[in-house]
């Protein structure tokens, strides 16, 4: 590992390394330039992984203190865990199931396909798919994706039979075990999958593709990467003609610490980028960086989420193998006719027992409980996940209220569902009830969303300087050398699992960062 | 997961297999800490149960440092109103018990809490909680949702009855699955009662 010294202002410094800041720093060190990632959490790994839920949730996630508002149920259930995000070397590709789609053509579009929607702050991307097409298949290839490049799709488990067989029943078409970024045969000095069940626990088997253990070692290879795990920054610094310096991070030992830089990457998930730069707010920039737009924490989303969970006659075991083993992409189109905007994927999802007691119904008591409980192996389960409507209101905030550790105001992530979010919601309700149903169900259940696991759009992408924070490339208007490189650049959510656009859109910046540098442009 | 420790205790009298020797008695946790504790619940499992297999004696105890025996058994009962599981033994809750205990010794406040949150049971019973008829247990737990008492206790049950061996073996749940190679050879696809999906949907396994 390189040692870069924190005087050097040569190099990039890029704060978390998660799907967007992981991805960048390789793409970056294979390009020779020298990085430093400054990541908050601690360093796992396969062997420190573990099969066990609540020990693995403490390991993985981030749990620093937030707050709630709106009227999301998530504010009521989870008042101050707001995300399920993690805290680790890696980010949260540790933890994410794999599902790696692209957007929609439409889905780029949103202003212009949805119209004015009311309460929404819809805007198109800057961007269309046939230019991120070429990125998106350098994503694909780099991770691994089944059913794309000749690699096969993954193996159905037990609660993918069950929604396909109800799925088809119910007339759907596509209804396939997905594009995962999961080897299904061994590729990339990876194993196949052994279907092990634990997806959200971190792979214990390497199987899935995670930053951890496959862009971070390649960037170290090359000599161009210096990673310092548990180091929070708190603050990113400017000079007197607006460029940024360097940022001001806590080591492990809770030291300050200072790194200068040519230019700075903001990756840490779309609660703590916004945090970080509002933080940074200065004499110059008073409402915090690259915000002269006043957009910077705003237009947050989470994607529609819900769950439906449907008990059987007959034994499902649904925890074994893969955790997101199957999809349906029927209603992931744009067709008003159903009440609503934009589409919605449904995915199988599964929960060990711990979990199911924790997310069936948060909250909940009494014998109806313990019946769900107790049917725990017949039970077979679907995610629903939908794009949600971007709003000004819904936003990450400072509360000067409640602190962190090092002193700093901790975000308030306010939410407030959009009607378009909760007709979406109950329509998908309902159709993942009728696949159930088809496929024998006995009774189903609607489970409320989760904390976030999708956490977008609070530094959006934009056209314009003046109602957006930052442009096609993740390039702050305000700030040439300041780029957002995380899923806080969504314009618009899209109805898919957002993984695979953040690292397509990181490769593209890498590119973009290197020739801004050779042009000296930065 | 939690494995619970249910300690064993050999029956007052009986003697070792191998020589003959009578055995110490060994009450759990108890003997040198007992008289440091303010409480102690005990129990058996069924002899021949499942459960009882895991356990290396069907005799349990629970050693309580900042509750009275009374006031664990009250939320124990209180535990069995809130998730009713035929299946679960009495040691199981006594989980729960064990974890408000441990809270309530390290923080006055939620000493407090459950103390007074049993007092009131107790008083709304008209005597005893723990001995009230089991529908008007209901009631009363009932009648204090919502109320701080009751989301401690509550929101302790999520994790001490459902995350330990115990409650894995009731629900059938078999956790950490590294250790057994996953379950690409052990039934991920064994469902037989429905139709399986095309080779389009749900390709074979890659065998090596």
């Amino acid at each position: 590992m390189a040692n870069f010294s924190q005087t050097d202002d040569s190099v990039v410094v890029v704060i978390g390394s998660g799907a967007g800041g992981g991805t960048l720093a390789n793409e970056l060190c294979q390009k020779g330039i020298k990085v430093v990632v400054l990541e908050a959490g601690a360093l796992q790994s396969q062997a420190s992984f573990v099969n066990d839920e609540w020990k693995s949730f403490l390991q993985l996630a981030w749990l620093d203190p937030r707050t709630t508002s709106g009227n999301w149920r998530v504010a009521k259930d989870f008042a101050g865990l707001p995300a399920w995000i993690c805290k680790t070397v890696g980010g949260s590709t540790t933890h994410w199931a794999g599902a790696s789609l692209r957007l929609q053509p439409h889905e780029f579009k949103a202003r212009t396909t949805y119209g004015d929607i009311q309460g929404a702050n819809l805007q198109d991307w800057p961007l269309t798919l046939a230019e991120l097409a070429p990125w998106y298949a350098k994503a694909e290839d780099k991770m691994g994706v089944t059913r794309t490049n000749g690699i096969p799709g993954l193996p159905g488990n037990n609660n993918f039979k069950v929604m396909h067989a109800g799925a088809k029943k119910l007339g759907y078409k596509e209804v396939h075990t997905g594009n995962m970024a999961i080897n299904s045969m061994p590729r990339d000095d990876r194993g196949r999958c052994l279907q092990l069940g634990f997806c959200f626990q971190g792979c214990k088997s390497g199987a899935k593709w995670s930053t951890l253990y496959v862009e971070l070692p390649k960037a170290e290879k090359t000599g161009n990467l210096d990673l310092r795990p548990e180091s929070h920054v708190s603050r990113i610094e400017h000079n007197e003609a607006g460029k940024v310096t360097g940022v001001v991070y806590f080591d492990k030992d809770g030291k300050e610490q200072r790194q200068k830089a040519r230019a700075v990457a903001v990756a840490g998930n779309s609660i703590e980028t916004p945090r970080l730069l509002l933080l940074s707010a200065s004499n110059k920039f008073k409402d915090g960086l690259a915000n002269s737009s006043g957009q910077v924490g705003r237009n947050y989303m989470r994607h529609m989420t819900g769950s439906v969970y449907a008990a059987f006659k007959d034994p499902v075991h649904m925890y074994r193998g893969t955790t997101m083993a199957g999809i349906i992409q029927d209603e992931a189109r744009h067709d008003t006719k159903r009440g609503f905007a934009g589409g919605y994927e449904m995915e199988t999802l599964s929960l060990g027992l711990p979990f199911m007691a924790a997310f069936l119904d948060p909250g909940g008591w009494g014998e109806d409980f313990a019946w769900w409980m107790e049917h725990y192996t017949n039970l077979a389960g679907m995610w629903l996940v939908g794009e949600d409507m971007p709003r000004e209101g819904n936003r990450v905030t400072l509360n000067a209220k409640v602190k962190d550790k090092y002193g700093n105001p901790a975000p308030n992530v306010h939410f407030d569902d959009h009607d378009n979010d909760i007709a979406m919601r109950n329509h998908a309700f309902a159709q993942g009830e009728k696949v159930y149903k088809a496929a024998g169900a006995i009774r189903t259940y609607r489970t409320p969303p989760y904390p976030s696991t999708h956490n977008l759009g609070t530094a959006r992408m934009g056209a314009s300087a003046a109602t957006s924070v930052c442009n096609s490339f993740g390039q702050t208007h305000d700030i040439a050398n300041l780029f957002i490189s995380d899923g806080s650049q969504f314009t618009t959510g899209g109805a898919e699992n957002p993984t695979l656009t953040i690292v397509s859109l990181a490769i593209r910046q890498a590119d973009h960062i290197a020739k801004q540098m050779t042009a000296r442009a930065i | 997961m939690r494995v619970i420790n249910i300690a064993s205790r050999v029956e007052n009298g009986s003697c070792g297999e191998s020589n003959g020797e009578v055995q110490r008695l060994a009450l759990p946790l108890a003997r040198r800490e007992f008289l440091k504790g303010s409480g102690l619940l005990m129990g058996t499992l069924a002899a021949g149960s499942a459960l009882a297999a895991l356990a290396p004696s069907n005799a349990w105890a629970l050693e309580l440092k900042a509750l009275t025996s009374a006031q664990g058994d009250a939320l124990m009962k209180m535990g069995r109103v809130l998730y009713p599981h035929k299946k679960l033994p009495d040691a199981v809750y006594a989980l729960l018990a064990k974890d408000l205990d441990s809270k309530a010794s390290s923080d006055a406040t939620t000493a407090k809490l459950l103390k007074d949150g049993v007092t009131a049971l107790d008083a709304a019973a008209g005597g005893s909680f723990a001995t009230a008829p089991a529908k008007k247990q209901l009631e009363l737990v009932k009648a204090m949702a919502g109320q701080p008492f009751f989301a401690a206790v509550r929101g302790q049950c999520i994790t001490s009855l459902y995350d330990n061996d115990m409650a894995y073996a009731s629900f059938g749940y078999p956790g950490a699955a590294w250790d057994k190679g996953g379950y690409i050879t052990r039934g991920f696809q064994d469902l037989k009662w429905l139709p399986a999906p095309s080779l389009d949907a749900s390709p074979k396994p890659f065998i090596g």
